[in-house]
């Protein structure tokens, strides 16, 4: 009959209207505004409306979503900050677009180079956001951030991060990634116990 | 020899033609160098006695340090088989090779983009015209020795950001404070801007070859670069009379961004997100594409598990692309963003797998050379377990109940844009707009590369060629591929994910290499030419939909106007893999 | 004090002339209206822009904010979202397009490219930011941004709408505003702006190249 596909189509948009609703009537108050209800319509058996109100939601983003790359610091017990960088420019030398910039520090007295950078730049207007600093990086000091709003009204000001700029505790990190956090955490403890193993008991080295 | 071995067969090149041809002995290369003034003889008996039909892709190289040029052609058998490579070499300061356009019309736009970026003039050729930058461009960029505007040095990483990183913007370092460069002594005021006169004029050619007698009306309509048909920023000019299109040119180059360029700069790591960007609704198949084209050269396999989860991510990006192919078609067809918008609902679910996997929902940067950048963790192995065994296949049953026998869209599809298998092969299409034509040809079953030789999967295939077929064969890959990840997600062993360890400098020896894949899209080829450094000498992208717009003129002419919409939403371009 | 000055600041208005507050009340009904029915020129350059159409279905809906009315014509479109990479061959149409569009008006820069280059910058036919021929509202960072930033970017741009007077915006005075000159393609991309600058630096190009010349000759 001539006519019946478009109707049979029109039923499958009606459906996809009135599943909203049932859907509605199904899950309650729970299904806008929590997390519950964000993650039931992310899932694989969402039905009717599939909205995130942002910016009253948000979806969350997974662990290893990357976004602008950060320096993670660590803080010492004094309340300093201890930079992870020791300006090695793996990072700099890996970047596909070639957008990090890293001056490192010297010593004043001796004129020779101190493992940190004196300064750290990254333009987040050739930034590709691959991730590749991070991925290679060997001291896990530079990481991708999660905080995507970073919308402005002025590029040249804004958009050519610095040290103070990208720098961020770890307490930080271990909160947008704690698996990788963790597994850090552990592989390096592991290997602190190693070395400490390996060398001789002190007091006996002099 | 029978002809059912000359047709199977890989020919010796060198014992058929011993005065022409001689073999690519250079080390790491493969294939034979042929004689210029011999090419056609050659090519044309590579086509009609050996069989070697399709012309899959025709690039040049210039080896600076040898004062030559070689042009590389890469062709294969829609019967099956590997890829069969011949190349030309020709002085640098006077490179004329004769035109393969008249055996194989495929190779029109791919020697038209060979003549823009590296000078070399082909003789025969109907309309050799810059195609990827504009009539007037100065020099030819890729050229060893072309350098951009911003050009800081040869190869990256580049010695001034790293100890002494100073931040500076490139445009300060430009005396125009800008990313241009001009010729010396010249004078803007002097110059008289092209404005499109050759284009127009390579058009009433054929209109006056049409109607030598009769004094017609035949109207040139531009479509594009902006239009919500095209695509992104593509351009048609069409020679109309009334409503019939009587000639059509694709004008491309308006997203050119210069990824060869900037990919023989890189290292052979740093091209892996760059490759991304190029047909951007399928980042992880253009990852496979080029991870395979460097793992041949390095000789390194990727672990099993990275094998498996490569193919899931393949077939993932083809069902998302396939997604979104239908969708636009049919908002080109008028049904005004509902089937888009079901079609990217469904990509929103796999594109979060694609975030929680490699971190990134379009850009993927996933692949690395010999496995992965990180394993896939068992949540997002489950997610896609219910995506792909209960969805999925649900939800592509859906699209199909909800477009497929709909009146309008069978109205305007059926018969439209026809394309016979013959003009196919010859045009060089891939992909589904190949195999709509009646030529099952899939890269994974032709040549099979990665673990596809597995996998139980048909090949889907139409019989009319038009836009209708099109699209069902599109719907139909779109079942294999679930198809595929059932059962790839069932076997998916545990194990490593690469092999040796992650290096951000890799090793890769001499020589070339072509890696291909069957894109969702159509055949994407990776040519590269290494020289044992760490960037690759010659980076030379098969894109699927460049090629396959050769086809769209020649589907056009005498169609109507609202056709041609409809005809480019089904080749399914994709401007970021047009243009590079 | 000019009687420009004063209208920029409405807030310092002396006792006798407090009927003049009505105009900031106008301004916020005005801004309140105008910010929430911004209508996006349909325009796609690169991947962005699939992450534009991604932010206009059904997931993050951005009629949510009035804005679902995307135009496919710059005469009937409120703010253009440059999304994606600008090149030298395109410049040139995006700049008549902008010219094209009716104030008041506003441009997104979407993404790193169309902010300054991106990560195609260095390549020979990409514009180091569309803010070098027309101006930039706002600027979203990413590469590409998420749905959720471009929403963000969507909102910052309604803020800076709602900030705006009457009074003050430029496209309500006067004089008549002046379009773009639009970018010519020749050797290299030519803004008509600068052809002094270009007549100048050849000429010192071929002076050096000359010196160079007899210096290689002696």
């Amino acid at each position: 009959m001539n006519g019946k596909g478009i109707l049979s189509g029109l039923l499958i948009t009606l459906r996809h209207f009135v599943d909203t609703y049932l859907e509605d009537l199904k899950v309650g108050r729970k299904r806008y505004g929590t997390a519950e209800g964000i993650e039931m319509r992310r899932s694989s058996d969402t039905r009717g409306i599939f909205t995130i109100q942002y910016p009253e939601e948000k979806l969350p983003v997974p662990e290893e979503f990357r976004f602008v790359p950060f320096l993670v610091y660590d803080v010492k017990e004094d309340g300093e900050k201890a930079v992870r960088c020791t300006s090695c420019g793996i990072c700099a030398k890996v970047c596909p677009p070639q957008c990090i910039w890293i001056e490192r520090s010297v010593d004043a007295a001796t004129g020779k180079p101190i493992p940190t950078p004196a300064e750290f730049f990254i333009d987040v207007d050739v930034c590709m956001n691959c991730g590749m600093c991070a991925e290679f990086c060997p001291f896990d000091a530079i990481r991708m951030d999660h905080d995507y709003e970073m919308a402005s009204y002025d590029r040249h000001k804004h958009h050519i991060l610095n040290k103070e700029r990208l720098l961020k505790p770890a307490s930080y990190y271990a909160e947008i990634r704690p698996t990788s956090y963790r597994r850090e955490e552990a592989e390096k403890a592991a290997k602190e116990a190693a070395k400490a193993a390996a060398r001789p008991p002190a007091g006996t080295a002099a | 020899m029978s002809d059912l071995q000359t047709q199977t067969l890989v020919p010796q090149l060198d014992t058929i033609f011993p005065d022409w041809v001689r073999p690519d002995d250079r080390a790491g290369y493969q294939g034979y160098i042929v004689e210029t003034e011999h090419l056609l003889a050659v090519a044309k008996a590579l086509r009609d006695t050996y069989g070697y039909d399709l012309l899959s892709s025709v690039t040049g190289v210039d080896y600076l340090p040898e004062g030559k040029l070689e042009v590389v052609y890469h062709v294969f058998r829609t019967t099956g088989g590997p890829i069969f490579v011949y190349k030309v070499q020709v002085p640098r300061d006077n490179p004329v090779v004769p035109s393969l356009v008249p055996l194989y019309p495929g190779a029109e736009l791919q020697e038209r983009e060979a003549y823009d970026l590296l000078g070399i003039r082909f003789e025969g050729h109907p309309d050799l015209r810059r195609i990827l930058t504009w009539e007037g461009f100065a020099g030819h960029p890729l050229r060893k020795d072309w350098h951009e505007p911003y050009f800081e040095e040869e190869a990256k990483p580049y010695k001034s950001r790293w100890p002494e990183g100073q931040v500076r913007r490139a445009e300060d370092l430009n005396p125009f404070a800008d990313n241009v460069d001009y010729p010396a002594g010249f004078d803007p005021e002097s110059l008289v801007p092209d404005a499109d006169d050759t284009l127009y004029k390579t058009l009433f050619r054929v209109q006056q070859a049409q109607h030598p007698e009769i004094k017609t009306d035949a109207i040139v309509v531009n479509l594009g670069p902006q239009h919500p048909s095209t695509h992104g920023v593509f351009r048609m000019v069409a020679l109309l009379e009334g409503e019939k299109i009587l000639d059509l040119k694709p004008v491309m180059g308006y997203l050119h961004r210069n990824h060869e360029k900037i990919a023989e700069r890189n290292t052979f790591l740093q091209n892996m997100p760059f490759t991304d960007r190029l047909d951007y609704i399928a980042s992880m198949s253009n990852n496979f594409a080029y991870a395979l084209a460097v793992e041949k050269l390095m000789g390194v396999q990727p672990p099993e598990r990275a094998e498996y989860i490569r193919v899931i991510m393949a077939e993932l990006t083809r069902i998302v692309s396939h997604f979104i192919a239908v969708g636009f078609l049919l908002n080109d067809l008028g049904a005004f963003f509902t089937p888009s918008l079901y079609g990217i609902k469904e990509r929103e679910l796999i594109v979060d797998i694609f975030e929680m996997v490699s971190g990134s929902r379009m850009m993927c940067n996933y692949f690395r050379f010999g496995g992965l950048a990180r394993d896939m963790s068992p949540e997002a192995v489950q997610k896609t377990k219910e995506l792909v065994n209960d969805r999925l296949p649900r939800k592509i049953d859906e699209f199909d109940r909800y477009l497929t026998e709909n009146e309008i869209v069978r109205q305007r599809c059926e018969g439209v844009g026809v394309l016979t298998p013959e003009d196919a092969i010859a045009l060089s299409a891939t992909g589904p707009v190949l195999r709509a034509s009646g030529v099952p040809y899939d890269v994974r079953r032709a040549e099979p590369y990665s673990i596809y030789d597995r996998f139980e999967f048909d090949v889907a295939y139409g019989l009319h060629g038009d836009i209708y077929d099109r699209y069902l064969v599109r719907m139909e890959e779109m079942r294999q591929s679930v198809r595929i990840l059932k059962q790839a997600l069932r076997d998916l062993p545990e194990g490593p994910i690469m092999t040796g360890k992650p290096a951000y400098q890799v090793r890769v020896p001499a020589g070339e290499s072509y890696g291909r894949v069957e894109g969702p899209k159509g055949e994407l080829g990776f040519y590269l030419v290494s020289n044992g450094k760490p960037n690759p000498w010659r980076y030379h992208v098969r894109a699927p939909t460049f090629i396959n717009l050769t086809s769209l003129a020649p589907m056009s002419r005498g169609g109507k106007v609202a056709d041609v919409v409809a005809i480019l939403g089904s080749i399914d371009i994709v401007l970021g893999e047009v243009d590079r | 004090m000019s009687e420009q000055e004063r209208r920029t600041e409405p807030y310092e208005i002396p006792e006798e002339m407090k009927s003049q507050v009505a105009v900031t009340t106008l301004d916020k009904i005005y801004n309140w209206g105008r910010s929430n029915s911004v209508w996006p020129m349909m325009f796609g350059l690169a991947c962005c822009a699939i992450e534009m159409i991604a932010t206009a279905a059904s997931r993050y809906d951005f009629s949510r904010f009035g804005m679902e009315v995307m135009r496919p014509s710059p005469r009937q479109a409120d703010v253009m979202i440059v999304s994606g990479t600008v090149t030298k061959k395109m410049i040139p149409t995006i700049v008549r397009l902008y010219n094209q569009m009716p104030e008041p008006k506003y441009v997104i820069a979407m993404g790193a490219c169309a902010c300054g280059g991106g990560p195609f910058k260095e390549g020979y036919t990409v514009v180091s930011g569309v803010d070098r021929f027309i101006p930039v509202d706002v600027y979203i960072v990413g590469c590409p941004p998420t749905p959720q930033s471009l929403l963000n970017g969507l909102i910052t741009l309604q803020k800076k709408m709602e900030q705006e007077s009457i009074a003050t915006s430029r496209w309500y005075s006067k004089a008549p505003s002046q379009p773009i000159p639009i970018p010519v393609l020749g050797p290299d991309l030519m803004d008509p702006r600068k052809f002094d600058l270009i007549r100048q630096q050849s000429a010192a190009k071929k002076a050096a190249q000359t010196a160079d010349g007899e210096v290689e000759n002696e």
